[in-house]
């Protein structure tokens, strides 16, 4: 079980939720959790291959996934997962 | 519909001109009501993270992304959005800028020409990914902000 918060533009696809309830071992189960209860979620989280989009970050408490065992990071009952969306961007016509 | 409230958008325009040639960004806080329309009445200013050129490229960090989020919870002020700057072009999304964009957000793009700001649009994330302008009250505007 882990607390999962979600991002206020991910909201309208969790019923306007921020905080879950997640049962999990993993960061991967968590995502498979979300993406099955909340399917529109799924684009967003997740690129054509499955693994966690390069615009999103996930963090097991402060460290991101990407830190740790990416999707095998494990979560307990006290950890806080938070989408964090990276928020990036700008001209770039050169 | 989009509009801010004169403090918000006048200390935007006045980060978007101080930090020019780089590119500035924020967030955006306010109300919206049931038909989507929104009121911005906050903004937040955060340090373009962006390693090497600001010029062209910026970035928020996952810090002040959570901090953002936290404010927006315990000021009960919605997070609405973001702001950005394109110093030196027109205030139209890059492919960039797409690639990276959040559902529900309006993006707001301030273009600054030879240091003054120039105009200002807003944009949301379809559902099919590209972005769609949304209607930004005061869209052009050349006094300057001395």
């Amino acid at each position: 079980m882990a607390t999962v918060v979600i991002p206020t533009p991910l909201r309208k696809f969790t019923n306007q939720t921020a905080k879950l309830q997640v049962s999990a071992n993993t960061i991967g189960e968590v995502i498979d959790s979300l993406t099955r209860d909340f399917p529109d979620l799924k684009k967003h989280l997740l690129d054509d291959q499955g693994k966690v989009r390069s615009f999103v970050n996930i963090f097991a408490g402060d460290e991101d996934i990407r830190d740790l065992q990416e999707e095998k990071t494990v979560v307990g009952e006290a950890t806080i997962v938070s989408i964090v969306p990276a928020i990036a961007g700008g001209v770039h016509f050169k | 519909m989009i509009s801010f409230k004169a403090k918000p958008r006048m200390q935007m325009l006045e980060h978007a001109q101080h930090i020019f040639p780089d590119e500035c960004c924020g967030f955006l806080f306010g109300i919206e009501d049931g038909n989507g329309n929104r009121e911005i009445q906050e903004i937040l200013e955060v340090n373009n993270s962006r390693a090497g050129d600001k010029r062209r490229r910026f970035e928020i960090s996952p810090r002040d992304y959570l901090h953002a989020e936290k404010y927006a919870f315990e000021h009960d002020q919605p997070l609405l959005g973001i702001y950005h700057s394109h110093p030196g072009h027109p205030a139209i999304p890059s492919e960039h800028d797409r690639l990276a964009a959040q559902p529900y957000f309006s993006y707001v793009i301030v273009s600054v020409m030879q240091g003054k700001t120039d105009h200002i649009r807003s944009w949301r994330l379809g559902e099919d990914f590209r972005f769609e302008e949304e209607d930004l009250t005061s869209i052009h505007f050349h006094q300057s902000i001395e």
